[in-house]
């Protein structure tokens, strides 16, 4: 039999997941034993349009993007967007809530009509994307997880559950407890609340659970003194194309 | 008339590979003139310095640093740094202490990556570091030793590789233990043996980089007390030195005719940062094992030939893991302490840095109103600053190469590109170059 081909490609990013890829370091070499890695432009100057499964990172912020996502989703049987940016529109996401002229204007001043821009959006916004591997950056071992997942034909395991789940695990002393600002309540888990136990609170990088209890959660940050337009833009940080960021 | 007088060539290299982000060479030679002949960059815009306009100043670091997930370390650093001069912010020596040693970790990571995974392919004359381990199985095990090594480090400083966290304004959110730094100091010593032997390799393959000179100007930072990365003053290779709030007397952003793009320029056609703009500058503050490696090269300053930018890189490795070592030593002779961040209290005002990162010296420049509300930014990426020199380099090795077959004329031109380790992702948030057909 042989072996399947996998191609990466990215679109609006910071290439941060594929740096993840590599920093599986030996690992790599294993899962590259079961897969045979056919394009990849930012470590290989082979190129090939023949590929089993694409693994996608970034953002689509044009036009011009869409149609080179459409052609990727119709060569690969398995498209799998890696990173914030891919599976729900990342940072990318914060400028959709300004004025798109202005923008423009601000950055490249009188030059702004040569760039091209439009409401930044995650990959599954214009095609349909068969599994997420989620965070900012994706974590390594849940990638090799997902991927190995797929290469048996077996349904990804992604959670579904607040990272408040993976925090308790941790063994982490609560931030809201500490009167400070957390996401972690509404944002799925998979991380091991990673950035709570690192001294920080959780930013919400891999987008909210499916059917948050926003109320509560409201209810929650009112009590600490946070507003519901400040929870917005914690909201948007990330999860800027989501429902509940609109 | 010679062969390559009445040449007819068109190169196309679209999406060029082996760098971070998208980016294409096009030349054109018609009777042997050389029609066109440029660098464009086809990487997304992503308009970082409107997004972080109406955000906070503890979310600066964490949305800047999303820039680029290979110089998140920098970025989060210079973001800090900004915050921190506008905030009137004064952080402890141990905190300076353990954001050097952060930079480093990230110079080593970054480094090892362009020249062991993108570099080392086109010496060895094939495609991408795969065949590599059928056929230099050790060399390169040494590499990935180096480059895990390397994440190792980021890990026991920053909490992680990419987007680091445990960096925030005023110093850090958690500390590393005592007993993982000493483990990280025998690992680096085990590193520079690795290095030095990554370094031998290169050097017997060191004939396959063009022997190409283009006189430029050089930026990086400068001190009179280290090799300048953290902090310091602006420097040119041909003099005078600036404050970091002076930068865009040195930047000078332009537009030119046939470009799109904004330029930068200070006293001659283009500059050059980076590796080897910091070795031009400061090679005498290496460490003296970095020294040793540069004269194994005959690297001197001012070296003008910008293939050498990969053996400057060689070079900082090994000055990264040795001045890593000396300063780990301190934070240990010192007693690492858990210090609390220093109260924050916010004021309206605007904050500049320059701090050195991988790829060159990079700008991060805030205003913020008196909530620490950010109301303007700018920032000056290193690949933004070498897009006018790759230009210039390229037009000028061109011609040198038109006698040779076509593929050996896109390797050339290639390897030229990919010798800066261009972020051009990094470059796009900011500018798009993009020349008239």
């Amino acid at each position: 039999m042989s072996k399947p081909r996998v191609a990466i490609f990215d679109f609006a990013g910071c290439e941060g997941d594929q740096l993840q890829i590599v920093n599986l370091e030996e690992v790599v070499l294993d899962v590259l034993g079961q897969v045979e890695i056919v394009t990849w432009r930012e470590a290989m100057k082979e190129q090939s349009d023949h590929y089993d499964i694409a693994l996608v990172e970034g953002s689509i912020t044009r036009k011009s993007d869409e149609e080179r996502i459409k052609a990727i989703r119709e060569k690969a049987g398995i498209l799998v967007a890696i990173g914030a940016c891919a599976t729900i529109g990342g940072v990318n996401c914060i400028k959709n809530f300004q004025d798109e002229k202005f923008v423009r204007r601000y950055v490249y001043g009188d030059k702004a009509h040569w760039y091209n821009t439009y409401a930044a959006r995650p990959v599954s916004a214009v095609v349909p994307v068969d599994a997420n591997v989620h965070g900012c950056p994706i974590n390594r071992e849940e990638f090799v997880q997902i991927l190995k997942a797929l290469l048996q034909g077996k349904k990804p395991f992604i959670p579904n559950y607040p990272v408040c789940v993976d925090c308790k695990k941790a063994g982490n002393v609560c931030v809201l407890l500490k009167g400070q600002f957390c996401m972690g309540p509404v944002t799925r888990a998979g991380c091991g609340a990673c950035c709570i136990t690192e001294g920080a609170y959780c930013w919400g990088c891999r987008g909210l659970v499916d059917d948050p209890n926003m109320d509560a959660a409201r209810e929650l940050l009112g009590r600490l003194g946070i507003s519901a337009g400040e929870a917005l833009g914690q909201i948007r940080l990330y999860d800027g194309y989501g429902e509940e960021a609109r | 008339m010679s062969k390559s007088a009445k040449r007819e060539l068109h190169i196309r290299v679209d999406h060029l590979t082996r760098v971070e982000g998208h980016g294409n060479i096009v030349v054109n030679v018609s009777n042997g003139k050389i029609e066109d002949c440029r660098w464009e960059v086809v990487e997304a815009p992503r308009f970082f310095e409107a997004m972080v306009r109406g955000r906070k100043w503890y979310e600066m670091h964490h949305i800047t640093c999303r820039i680029c997930g290979i110089c998140s370390i920098g970025h989060t650093l210079a973001s800090l740094q900004a915050t921190e001069a506008a905030l009137g912010v004064e952080v402890s020596e141990q905190t300076v202490l353990l954001r050097k040693l952060a930079l480093h970790a990230e110079n080593l990571q970054s480094h090892i990556l362009h020249v062991g995974y993108l570099v080392l392919p086109d010496l060895m004359g094939v495609g991408s570091v795969v065949p590599l381990a059928g056929s230099h199985p050790a060399e390169l095990k040494t590499v990935i030793r180096i480059h895990r090594l390397a994440n190792v480090f980021s890990d026991t400083i920053c909490g992680r590789t990419t987007h680091p966290q445990r960096l925030v304004p005023g110093g850090f959110a958690k500390y590393p233990k005592v007993d993982e730094l000493k483990k990280l100091r025998h690992g680096l010593t085990e590193a520079l043996s690795d290095l030095k032997e990554v370094a031998r390799l290169v050097g017997s393959l060191a004939n396959r980089f063009p022997a190409f000179s283009r006189e430029t100007e050089y930026i990086a930072l400068k001190s009179d007390q280290e090799y300048a990365m953290y902090h310091g003053q602006i420097g040119s290779s041909d003099g005078g030195t600036w404050a970091p709030g002076q930068y865009e007397e040195v930047t000078n952003e332009f537009c030119v005719p046939h470009s799109t793009a904004k330029y930068t320029k200070h006293n001659r056609d283009s500059y050059m940062v980076g590796a080897l703009a910091r070795f031009n500058l400061n090679a005498d503050k290496l460490t003296p094992e970095a020294r040793a490696v540069a004269k194994l090269f005959k690297l001197k300053p001012v070296c003008y030939n910008s293939f050498m930018n990969n053996v400057a890189q060689i070079v900082e490795c090994v000055h990264s893991a040795e001045d890593s070592i000396n300063i780990i030593d301190r934070v240990l002779d010192r007693g690492l302490a858990l210090e609390d961040i220093p109260p924050i209290k916010v004021r309206p005002g605007r904050g500049v840095s320059a701090v050195e990162v991988p790829r060159g010296i990079l700008f991060h420049d805030y205003q913020y109103d008196d909530s620490g509300t950010c109301i303007g930014a700018n920032l000056i990426i290193p690949t933004n600053q070498n897009h006018n020199n790759i230009y210039h380099d390229l037009q000028a090795l061109l011609p040198s190469l038109l006698g040779k077959p076509e593929k050996e004329i896109e390797l050339g031109l290639e390897m030229l590109v990919r010798a800066y380790d261009p972020c051009i992702s990094c470059s796009a948030h900011y500018l798009k170059v993009k020349f008239k057909k």
